[in-house]
């Protein structure tokens, strides 16, 4: 599938979550954004090392940095824009393809579906962690803290 | 001795009113609790220690007032309340508002409910599932399928928390009906792969944002929210993946 599809794609479904958890209307094409450009980085490094944690660790580091420059440009909670784009990187298939061994009764399948899970949204939530601090850390260096009298 | 301001009471129940606020739409913890100090604070509160967890707020303003508790008792996702609530902290921290405002504002937020009409959040996860669909490399024929299935799912959801109040019977019956959707389409010949269709349909009802809330607060230290969001998030997955389960191992 070409990238052009895919952003279409994935702006769509980033808006469309942004109307399901109820953002404000100004914020959605903003949302849709953030969504396109962490499938599009993690879609592209998926490509390249063919490891889900791999790509779902660099698709939330980007979507947790491009929601926190979206966050100090509208002065808005950076909580608005990271939701949605995080939304397309959650392991769902992955997860199902593990309950659906169970149910199978394929134990070992299963439990190595489920690990992948697990290491896939232990990365996004690295991913997020580490990219809030690191543009802490940058913001601060750039803008100096005002002083106090 | 200390330094209160007159209505010092007004302080502590705007603050204790925007938390809740805040912890009722999913907001992070440390978020909820950074708002409320920053509140106090400006509020010239400045020994106010707050606890909050995703059931409960612990708040004390100082050490002569009397330490106040609030209860939390539904939880839902509303990004739109949390940034009303946080426009309303920033302003009363930056002294654009009085607190009689503020506290006024706050409750206009809490009591109006500015949603999107239930119609077009309907439209908008049926949207998501025929999104998703495509993005996790499903043939085109499978669109309809998911997008009725997506939409019929999150109505169900929606509207069976309503009126059981009980959140993961109401996932579990959305994913059964999704699931059953999905089936009966494939063998009536509307669609071609079931587990495609079952996975795009049912990422409305996925617990995304309380997955990543939860480890988000385990990382800062809140350990008490981190570990009861953990416990909600895995909650909803196995209702989801029970609904999912009974139909495909029939």
């Amino acid at each position: 599938m070409s990238y052009f599809l895919q952003g279409i794609l994935s702006f769509t479904a980033a808006s469309a979550f942004g109307i399901v958890f109820n953002a404000p209307k100004n914020s959605l094409f903003y949302c849709g954004l953030v969504g396109m450009t962490g499938w599009l980085i993690y879609s592209f490094v998926d490509q390249l090392t063919s490891d889900p944690v791999k790509s779902s660790f660099a698709g939330a580091f980007t979507v947790a940095f491009v929601a926190h420059l979206m966050a100090k440009r509208f002065k808005m909670p950076m909580i608005i824009f990271s939701v949605a784009g995080i939304i397309p990187l959650v392991p769902g298939g992955v997860a199902y393809n593990a309950m659906r061994h169970i149910v199978e009764n394929d134990y070992g399948l299963a439990i190595e579906f489920a690990s992948l899970a697990l290491m896939i949204s232990g990365a996004i939530a690295i991913g997020l962690v580490f990219a809030e601090i690191i543009t802490k850390l940058l913001l601060r260096t750039i803008k100096k803290p005002k002083l106090k009298p | 001795m200390f330094q209160l301001t007159p209505n010092y009471e007004l302080a502590v129940e705007c603050c204790l009113l925007a938390g809740r606020l805040m912890m009722e739409s999913g907001a992070e913890t440390y978020r909820a609790e950074d708002t409320m100090d920053r509140m106090a604070q400006s509020q010239k509160l400045t020994e106010s220690q707050s606890f909050v967890t995703p059931t409960g707020i612990i708040f004390s303003g100082n050490k002569a007032l009397p330490t106040r508790l609030a209860r939390i008792n539904n939880r839902t996702t509303d990004l739109g309340k949390i940034a009303l609530v946080n426009g309303v902290s920033r302003k009363l921290a930056n002294a654009e508002i009085s607190l009689e405002d503020a506290y006024i504002e706050l409750k206009k937020i809490d009591e109006e409910h500015k949603m999107y009409p239930f119609w077009i959040q309907i439209i908008a996860a049926s949207i998501a599932s025929g999104a998703f669909l495509i993005l996790f490399g499903a043939k085109l024929v499978d669109i309809p399928t998911a997008m009725v299935a997506g939409g019929i799912g999150y109505a169900i959801a929606d509207k069976l928390e309503l009126r059981t109040k009980v959140k993961f019977f109401a996932e579990f019956f959305a994913a059964l009906v999704i699931s059953m959707i999905a089936t009966f389409s494939v063998a009536y010949g509307f669609g071609n792969e079931v587990d495609k269709i079952i996975i795009g349909s049912v990422m409305p009802l996925v617990p995304g944002l309380l997955i990543t809330n939860a480890v988000r607060d385990l990382m800062a230290g809140h350990f008490v929210s981190g570990l009861s969001k953990g416990a909600e998030a895995f909650l909803t997955a196995s209702a989801i993946g029970a609904g999912v389960a009974i139909i495909l191992s029939l």
